[in-house]
């Protein structure tokens, strides 16, 4: 994964523009996931414990989007507008992914937080995300540490 | 008619234009740069900027991070924009301690798991990648078994 080696060798007007293109694409998500109601943690555990099942609709509309997108645009474009490499999700299937994902549901079960909400609640003002923003920040860094020794 | 009130108590619409709106944030940076827009990944690389761990000294963190960053600021712009546009004022009455460590257990496997809810739940299956259809049914029934738990210790 070369994307900053790619990004250097641009111009740069291109690589603003790809700046550009992260920060409307990250408002887009954003301004979607408060729409959605995703950003409060009691509409998430409304979901959780089964008595509303909009986070279906949000979740399957948003990877409905992504899957055709990221299917056709390799097929249609040999490379990204703005340049750099069409690259899938990174990753494999093994244990740790597996165990894992079994952890990110316990924590998101408990506090009814995930990391994309978590930073985008804090724009429409729900500053008490900023404590699971803080928990999320730890919790990575617990894994860098815990990567670090493997 | 009946059936859609009970299943969606608070309405669908907006469930369904805020995905559709978050997927396609989704598909312009990846059709734009060819990036893909999970967001556990921007803590890690942020920890990069600071942390000394040799994890976070991998030649990747370095070269995302200035993206991440900017995406993540594109979430909270794009947050404020609906809350001064169409948003009403927001609150939670989830305590602070249960944010804290909920937020600190998803964090971890999150990042051990190499996805969250975009990460694996918006590109990992639009990527068509195995782990993420294994990830999410699995992420998906232990936060609705931990969810239900909660609510019958009167916590949630």
């Amino acid at each position: 994964m070369s994307v900053a080696t790619d990004a250097d060798q641009q111009h740069p007007a291109v690589r603003l523009l790809r700046a550009l293109c992260v920060l409307a694409g990250g408002m887009l998500f954003g301004f979607g996931l408060a729409l959605s109601g995703m950003i409060r943690p009691e509409t998430v555990l409304a979901f959780l414990q089964l008595r509303d099942m909009g986070l279906l609709l949000v979740l399957g509309g948003a990877a409905g989007v992504a899957t055709i997108v990221y299917q056709l645009a390799p097929r249609l474009l040999s490379r990204p507008l703005l340049g750099g490499r069409f690259t899938g999700h990174p990753g494999q299937l093994d244990r740790r992914s597996v165990v894992g994902a079994a952890i990110f549901g316990v924590g998101w079960g408990l506090c009814g937080v995930c990391p994309g909400p978590a930073i985008a609640g804090l724009g429409a003002g729900l500053w008490p995300l900023g404590w699971a923003v803080i928990g999320l920040a730890g919790g990575a860094w617990l894994h860098g540490r815990y990567a670090s020794r493997r | 008619m009946d059936t859609l009130a009970r299943l969606f108590p608070d309405g669908w619409a907006h469930y369904l234009l805020g995905g559709l709106l978050a997927g396609a944030g989704v598909s312009l940076v990846y059709v734009g740069t060819g990036l893909v827009g999970g967001t556990s990944s921007f803590f890690s690389a942020t920890w990069s900027w600071v942390s000394r761990l040799t994890f976070f000294g991998e030649p990747r963190w370095r070269e995302q991070r200035a993206w991440r960053l900017l995406y993540a600021v594109g979430l909270i712009a794009g947050a404020l924009l609906w809350a001064l546009s169409m948003g009403t004022p927001q609150v939670t009455a989830v305590p602070a301690w249960q944010l804290l460590l909920g937020g600190l257990v998803a964090g971890f496997g999150a990042r051990l798991s190499g996805g969250c809810t975009a990460g694996h739940g918006i590109c990992g299956l639009a990527s068509l990648k195995r782990e993420s259809f294994v990830a999410v049914p699995v992420f998906l029934l232990t936060a609705i078994a931990t969810a239900h738990l909660m609510r019958l210790w009167g916590l949630a």
